[in-house]
């Protein structure tokens, strides 16, 4: 087997794929692929999330002569996090146009404040799950809420792998800078977190504004 | 970095957009957000319309995200980004309408 | 103490069933020989550096279809049992309930760890060959898919012996797989073998789509790609939109189960049928793609042994992808008889009819591509050529099947079990067999026994029909699938024997094709020229089998078929292709994080069944940690030098 030759120019991956062009279209080509890649993933959550409403939707009536979702949610927190994560969705754009600049305090520091928004907006859901369960509507009270906490709840847990990834991307940056590695990371990053921002205008839409109506 | 990678004019659908298109998409979006919330909050008009009204402002946000924000328009062809998310909402409506569709009418159980 | 840990141990294993006893000791016996085996000829690190951790798809290729020959077995042996208790009235062979978790485990190894195992291990060996790629795209996440489906097909196939077998059918249907109708621990090993596998299947599917739009060799065009490519790109996409819903649907169920949550509850306002609507979104569309593939290997096949260029390409290409689409709108044929009215059963049935038609546009451009070529039968060929009426009468009966107010009549009997099994094994494993034997010299470097394949073949054919030709009739003299024995008076015996004859006969086939592999493993005859069947595609153009990095040089392609334009060139005379010097080849390196972290899913998964809480947090947290790691690592690749390839080559052509 061959000796491993670490190329200075970090993680410069690809090589076994079509690229012919010299090292610098490899590496390019391969990150571009990476992203497609990650593209695919998110139609499949696009699925999984469709699944999801479906479900909902379906369910939506069932609550079996226990509490209803316009009796116990309360609006107001909700439109405070929809704010946030929207909020967030425009800071990790911004992170990412500091990176474009070369910037990697820049990048740092907007990923920073879109963690920390992403964190406020756990935070509001953690004490939403809260207050339902102490008003009496739990994951097994009736098909309503089961369909409501496990769509709700996925979403969050959505955010949550999101928040890990990011703090984890922000230590590799402050330890290795902008490379084609780290730039393909923070694109892809900046592309799940406007996804679940656009999942969550589907949720706010169709569980709690028409929820209350 | 060098130049060539960053002003890389095919930008996969995350790298590319300027401060001006992020500002936009977010005023959109707020806006998007704010007219469903009043529409909601007031009683404003019957249940029907209300409920067009508000799911149209969803995917109205949601053009906005994929437009402004991941940049949809800036991917270089063969479109297959785009092929791959029209494919994808084509079989979520069917999971989402089909499901409504066959457990309305279903009379074996409720 | 001894006591806690007898009643722990009778918990915890199955007991009382002397066949199960048999298996639990044999597996024991072989586990004890495999480990002894592995450490008295000092091998346990050549399996860890050479085959656990390697990211090699031709290597994982091999992985994948060895783990399903073995499903093959298991879920044979199972069939042969169930057959062996419907032989004759009244049996007490197996009782009710191993009956129930008999049938259960057979269809569900059968098409998820048997047919899509075996499905992945001819991607992988075959796809970066086809198009002049050096790897799959993210060969890592290959890995990562192979260890989650071997550690998923293992948790699930652990239960005969620990906990007790999932029963509630194949799809296990609520009310029966909640908790009150399923207490035991079956069913939740059946949510979690299913649920780690499927991740794998899922990172497979975007793998492949990614491989083949963007690592085709330099010129290669989508419309030049080997029709196999086409099949296997229309598969994983139906893969990606599929699997989410299978995932979604049973962690649904598992939330019922561990949580008490009440989706598909009888009470708390859950509905069952939203169960059923749910899983056969996905169960409709995974039959597709586990058959596409097959309907690109008959292609291949079809064309290298009638030494044309295939039929009807375009109308193919077209074929393919409009039946990954519709499959996705076909669901509801499955449940007619759920009662969704008139409409919904109107719309599906039209649509199911519609299906067949791209499905037979296919069949005719195999014929037409036999018309006057010059055909040498095979052993690959001879399997495309008994899948077409095999295919063909299994296509018509589901026609149908697909007349809705005829449904109520077939719906789930013996018509029903024959028209599935007739499509399932005349397409997809005879598919797939072709394949195997098809590619194997590919693979391995040499050929399979010709004389011994023929003998398999014939028995495989025969058995096919004597088994279930029969289940037809008996589907319409009213036997239900499922039942586990009937009365003397039904007059369904003198059929159910012959049915068993046709059974037994096709686990003959199986035995010879183990003789004929062992046959050929012993007078191994090394295949020295790379093209062992004159083939047309770039994966005859390297040696056999390929090395490491698959292509020294990749290939600039021209045409379709384009090794076969190439030889056509080379005979005419024609000067070959300039060579262009050789570079550095850029390989991703091996790794045991893919291992680790699906033996971390195996352990929270077996958590999960039995509810014990650290060993959820054990298996989840080194999930994490594992992922952590792989996002760290930047040391994932290296350089092939120039003169490594020099030796390689020639040692490989050197001897030609």
């Amino acid at each position: 087997m061959a000796q491993a030759i670490n190329k200075p120019a970090a993680g410069s991956h690809g090589g076994h794929g079509a690229g012919h062009g010299g090292r610098h279209e490899e590496h390019h080509d391969q990150e571009a692929m990476k992203t497609f890649g990650f593209w695919l993933f998110l139609i499949t959550d696009v699925i999984l999330f469709g699944t999801l409403f479906a479900t909902f939707v379906v369910l939506r009536l069932n609550t079996d002569g226990g509490p209803t979702g316009a009796e116990l949610i309360e609006l107001n927190g909700i439109i405070i996090s929809t704010f946030i994560l929207l909020t967030s969705s425009f800071t990790s754009g911004v992170s990412v146009l500091e990176m474009n600049k070369g910037s990697k305090r820049g990048l740092i520091l907007w990923l920073a404040i879109t963690a920390l928004l992403g964190a406020a907006f756990i935070y509001l859901e953690v004490a939403e799950f809260m207050h339902l369960v102490h008003e009496g509507a739990t994951i097994g009270t009736s098909a309503y809420w089961s369909a409501f906490f496990t769509l709700v709840g996925t979403h969050g847990l959505h955010v949550t792998v999101g928040l890990v990834w990011m703090v984890a991307l922000m230590l590799q940056l402050s330890r290795r800078g902008i490379t084609p590695v780290t730039k393909r990371k923070v694109g892809i990053i900046s592309l799940y977190w406007h996804f679940l921002d656009v999942v969550w205008i589907f949720v706010f839409t169709i569980v709690y504004l028409m929820g209350v109506m | 970095m060098d130049k060539h990678n960053i002003h890389a004019p095919e930008s996969h659908g995350s790298h590319g957009g300027s401060m001006k298109s992020y500002v936009i998409g977010f005023l959109f979006s707020i806006i998007l957000t704010i007219i469903p919330l009043v529409v909601v909050m007031n009683d404003m008009l019957n249940k029907t319309a209300t409920t067009v009204l508000i799911l149209l402002m969803a995917v109205l946000q949601f053009l906005v995200q994929l437009i402004f924000f991941m940049h949809i328009r800036d991917e270089e062809k063969p479109r297959f980004n785009l092929m791959a998310l029209i494919f994808g909402l084509v079989i979520l409506l069917t999971i989402v309408a089909g499901s409504i569709w066959i457990m309305t009418y279903n009379t074996v159980a409720s | 103490m001894l006591d806690k840990l007898k009643e722990f141990a009778s918990e915890f294993f199955v007991t009382g069933d002397p066949l199960i006893l048999g298996a639990q000791v044999s597996i024991g016996l072989s586990l004890v020989a495999i480990i002894f085996a592995l450490t008295f000829f000092k091998k346990w690190k050549w399996l860890w550096t050479e085959w656990l951790t390697s990211v090699d798809h031709k290597k994982i290729g091999i992985m994948y279809i060895i783990a399903s020959l073995l499903m093959l077995f298991r879920g044979g042996v199972d069939a042969l049992l169930m057959r062996m208790q419907l032989a004759a009235p009244q049996l007490e062979f197996l009782n009710a309930e191993h009956y129930n978790a008999i049938f259960t485990t057979h269809g569900v190894i059968m098409i998820l760890f048997m047919a899509m195992p075996l499905m992945f291990g001819l991607f992988n060996i075959v796809v970066p060959l086809q198009i002049g790629a050096r790897d799959v795209a993210f060969p890592f996440l290959n890995s990562l898919s192979f260890w989650m489906f071997f550690f998923g097909a293992m948790l699930f196939n652990v239960s005969f012996i620990i906990g007790g077998s999932p029963d509630a059918g194949w799809l296990a249907y609520p009310p029966l797989s909640e908790l009150s109708g399923s207490p035991g621990l079956g069913q939740d090993f059946y949510i979690w073998g299913i649920q780690i596998s499927g991740i794998g299947s899922l990172a497979t599917g975007i793998n492949f789509i990614v491989t083949i739009l963007k690592m085709r060799a330099p010129g290669m065009k989508l419309m030049q790609m080997p029709m196999f490519i086409w099949s296997v790109l229309s598969s994983c996409i139906t893969i990606i939109f599929a699997f989410p819903i299978l995932t979604v649907t049973l962690f649904l169920l598992f939330l019922d189960r561990y949580l008490g949550a009440h989706f598909f509850t009888l009470d708390g306002g859950g509905n069952p049928m939203m169960y059923i609507n749910l899983i056969w979104m996905w169960g409709h569309p995974e039959v597709y793609i586990v058959i596409l593939p097959a309907f690109g290997i008959f292609s291949e096949v079809v064309s290298t042994f009638s030494k044309k260029k295939l039929f009807g390409y375009k109308s193919m290409v077209f074929a393919l992808m409009s039946i990954s689409f519709f499959s996705f709108f076909t669901w509801a044929h499955h449940f007619f008889t759920m009662g969704s009215g008139a409409d919904v059963n109107a719309f599906f049935a039209i649509t199911t009819m519609l299906i067949a038609i791209p499905t037979g546009v296919k069949v005719f451009n195999w014929l037409f591509t036999m018309y006057r070529g010059r055909i040498t039968f095979s052993t690959p060929m001879m399997w495309a050529v008994a899948f077409i009426p095999c295919f063909v009468v299994g296509g018509m009966t589901g026609v149908m099947l697909s007349v809705a107010p005829a449904d109520f009549q077939f719906h789930n009997s013996y018509f029903l079990i024959a028209h599935f099994h007739q499509v399932l094994i005349g397409g997809v494993v005879f598919g797939y067999f072709a394949g195997l034997y098809y590619w194997w010299p590919k693979m391995f470097g040499f050929r399979l026994h010709e004389g011994l394949g023929k003998w398999a073949f014939w028995f495989w054919n025969i058995g096919f029909y004597v088994c279930f030709m029969p289940q037809y009739a008996l589907g319409l003299d009213g036997m239900t699938r499922r039942v586990n024995t009937y009365d003397f008076d039904m007059g369904w015996q003198p059929l159910n024997v012959i049915s068993t004859v046709g059974a037994f006969l096709m686990g003959l086939a199986f035995i010879f094709q183990v003789w004929q592999i062992a046959h050929s493993i012993k007078f191994y005859k090394k295949e020295k020229d790379g093209d062992a069947w004159d083939g047309r595609t770039l994966e005859w153009s390297i040696p056999s089998p390929a090395p490491l990095y698959n292509f020294a040089r990749l290939p600039q392609v021209r045409s379709q078929d384009d090794w076969w334009e190439e030889k056509q060139r080379k005979a005419k005379g024609e000067p070959a292709k300039p060579l262009a010097p050789l570079e550095p080849i850029h390989m991703p390196k091996n790794s045991g994080i893919p291992f680790i972290m699906s033996a971390c899913w195996f352990t929270a998964g077996f958590g999960f069944v039995w509810d014990w809480k650290w060993m959820i947090v054990l298996g989840l947290g080194g999930v994490v940690v594992c992922m952590l790691a792989r996002s760290f690592s930047y040391d994932t690749d290296y350089y092939i030098p120039v003169d490594e390839i020099e030796r390689t080559e020639a040692a490989l052509r050197g001897t030609k």
